[in-house]
């Protein structure tokens, strides 16, 4: 039985009497100690889904049809205290700016004691001893003095270290990550996202990572999710797919960027168009309009999601070969 | 051949003012000592993270910060000196590109109005509503373009029409600060195409302020990778990815994960220890020193020159003779020195 299973998962957001979904019959798996990307450009709706696993979906937001199965047990019929139980306790998260999700008037010590407290059902000084490894376990130095700081005395790196601390305060089995380094300078980034797997690694801990950059994918996880317009129009071995992707969209994503261990001279072959907006209608196959592949019925019929990919047409790697 | 700008020497020292009667207790050291000369026509790199002041030299470039110490000389003439109206030549012909084109551009304006603005006050001689249609057809989009409110394009749209404002008078450099930082990844490659399409077609020189050094090596000849407000490193594009000199440059490199996980794989990462400093309190001596993984005694009193290494190639490190085994971008071992 895989740790988490999502299935045929929809949500919609109901603005105006008008419902529009934002992620659409989406269906994945995580197994325990696993790391699983999710890629995708804005509007993929690859945060709303994660949002949806946690519980943590704004008013607006439904889950229309679906289930998500955390280790059998489908969240959807639990209630609101039994699913806060499990945040914390069984799965956590990181988000991408720690400026925000960090209360600024209370000590950073408060909080990751407030989170041991409230999951571990630790006294407070047994949660502040815990407090003092966790923010050694994720690097901050003089972890005693700093636990009576606030978040502005952390930089932004330190900032997203204390938030692995909290996420991981409880040993969760599924940690969530979206964009966890966005918002970090490049050294920074490499530092916190080795962290995150070293403790990944350590804990038997599984991680779904959600980013916009194909290089933290490739460098960290074993297993990719591709979202567009809504949809997972690819999943597979991140290998498999860095060397041969079959969803058009994929293989559009790897040729736009600029890579370093590439001819500078090599141009970029961008993707038509802009990413499907979630309030226009798009009929057949959401990538259509940007699809230098599509034909007639790409236009008319959404095409199944089968051995991996949702395209009438994929790839195959002979084509490949004859496009570059 | 006269370079078309030429930074020399620049410093930017900002005050730090406390108390009521606002005296000066400190300052931060924002750009130290920054020589750079940009040929016409080329495309030259700034990169590095932040507080490493590249963007206060960008905005000292454009005369939105005075510089405390130096000089900026444009196509021959000195123009950190000018004030108020002495500077609107200057003013025509460097234009700037933001990173985030919906806080760059008036959310009350059409993209028309946008575009029109500035041709008005520079007094175009010539069709407005032509050269606004020119404009937005030379950045790839519609006449229909020009009714549309920012709120109603999408952002790869907006920054269309951030370049096109920029075209506008027909500059000679354009200062891009991050700008295709914001965009989506297919976004930013047609963005990256279109810059590159329009500096060919009009002789543009630009000045392209980045983080990503993957798209600063795409689009730029030559680069300067700046620390803590100083160079640390200089060089056409192949010099600096083909054989980084200086550990930082190294580890900014090696920080960059590629997008493909049989190379990430066989390759050996060194992390670069510690935080950035605080610009209000540089390290002495080379700012790198404390996060260095090969700084040795001297690295900590004393200012490294910057030492010329052939062709366009210069680096400030002590170190740089024992530095040199690295040829492989794929194979960093700055640490096993």
């Amino acid at each position: 039985m895989p740790l988490l299973d999502t299935q045929n998962l929809t949500v919609s957001l109901t603005q105006d009497g008008i419902e529009t979904p934002l992620v659409r019959d989406v269906s994945f798996s995580v197994e325990r100690g696993e790391t699983l990307a999710i890629v995708g450009e804005s509007g993929s709706g690859k945060s709303v889904s994660s949002l949806a696993i946690m519980g943590l979906l704004a008013k607006a937001l439904q889950i229309q049809s679906g289930r998500i199965l955390f280790e059998g047990r489908d969240l959807r019929t639990l209630d609101d205290e039994a699913l806060r139980q499990m945040r914390g306790r069984d799965m956590s998260m990181v988000f991408q700016e720690p400026m925000t999700s960090l209360n600024p008037v209370r000590s950073i010590g408060s909080q990751i004691i407030e989170s041991i407290e409230e999951n571990l059902g630790f006294s407070r000084s047994d949660a502040r001893a815990r407090a003092i490894d966790l923010l050694k376990e994720v690097g901050v130095a003089d972890a005693e003095r700093r636990l009576k700081q606030y978040p502005h005395h952390f930089s932004g790196g330190m900032r997203q270290r204390v938030m692995i601390a909290i996420a991981l305060a409880a040993e969760p089995k599924l940690i969530i990550a979206d964009e966890p380094t966005t918002a970090l300078d490049v050294t920074i980034q490499a530092q916190i996202l080795d962290l995150m797997a070293r403790i990944c690694k350590d804990h038997g801990t599984a991680l779904i990572l959600i980013t916009h950059n194909l290089g933290i994918v490739a460098r960290y996880a074993q297993r990719v999710n591709v979202m567009y317009g809504g949809r997972i129009v690819e999943s597979g071995d991140a290998r498999a797919i860095y060397n041969a992707p079959r969803h058009p969209y994929s293989e559009g994503l790897l040729r736009s960027v600029p890579r370093l261990d590439q001819d500078r001279s090599i141009p970029l072959k961008p993707i038509q168009g802009s990413p499907a907006d979630p309030f226009t209608s798009i009929s057949g196959c959401r990538f259509h309009p940007r699809c230098p592949y599509a034909t007639h019925i790409c236009k008319q019929e959404v095409p199944p999601f089968t051995a991996g990919v949702a395209c009438h047409f994929p790839l195959t790697a002979d084509a490949l070969e004859s496009a570059s | 051949m006269t370079a078309l700008l030429r930074i020399d020497d620049v410093s930017v020292h900002f005050p730090i003012r406390k108390g009521l009667l606002q005296k000066q207790v400190g300052e931060v050291r924002a750009v130290e000592g920054v020589t750079l000369s940009l040929q016409r026509g080329e495309a030259f790199g700034l990169v590095g993270e932040s507080g490493c002041g590249k963007t206060t030299l960008a905005r000292t470039v454009l005369r939105l910060v005075d510089p405390t110490l130096g000089a900026i000389w444009f196509d021959g003439t000195n123009i950190s000196d000018l004030r108020g109206k002495a500077l609107a030549p200057y003013r025509k012909q460097v234009a700037a590109i933001f990173q985030d084109p919906f806080s760059s551009l008036n959310p009350r304006m059409t993209s028309g109005q946008i575009l029109s603005e500035v041709l008005h006050v520079h007094a175009f001689d010539g069709s407005i509503p032509d050269r606004v249609s020119e404009l937005l057809s030379l950045c790839g989009l519609a006449p229909r373009f020009a009714d549309l409110y920012p709120h109603e394009m999408s952002g790869g749209q907006r920054q269309r029409v951030g370049i096109a404002r920029a075209l506008a008078l027909d500059p000679e450099l354009i200062v891009c600060d991050e700008a295709v930082s914001a965009l989506d990844v297919s976004i930013q490659a047609q963005i990256i195409n279109l810059l590159e399409e329009l500096r060919v077609k009009f002789g543009l020189t630009y000045l392209f302020i980045g983080h990503d050094l993957s798209v600063v090596r795409h689009l730029c000849d030559r680069l300067a990778v700046m620390y803590l407000g100083r160079i640390m490193e200089t060089g056409t594009s192949d010099e600096i990815f083909s054989s980084p000199r200086h550990p930082y440059t190294q580890a900014l490199i090696d920080a960059v994960p590629a997008p493909d996980p049989d190379g990430e794989d066989a390759r050996e990462h060194v992390n670069l220890a510690g935080e950035i400093p605080s610009p209000l309190d540089p390290p002495s001596g080379c700012v790198f020193h404390t996060r260095c993984p090969i700084a040795f005694s001297k690295c900590a009193t004393d200012v490294p020159p910057l030492q010329r290494l052939g062709g366009h190639h210069a680096a400030s490190c002590f170190a740089i003779d024992q530095n040199k085994k690295t040829t492989d971008p794929k194979i960093r071992n700055a640490k096993s020195q």
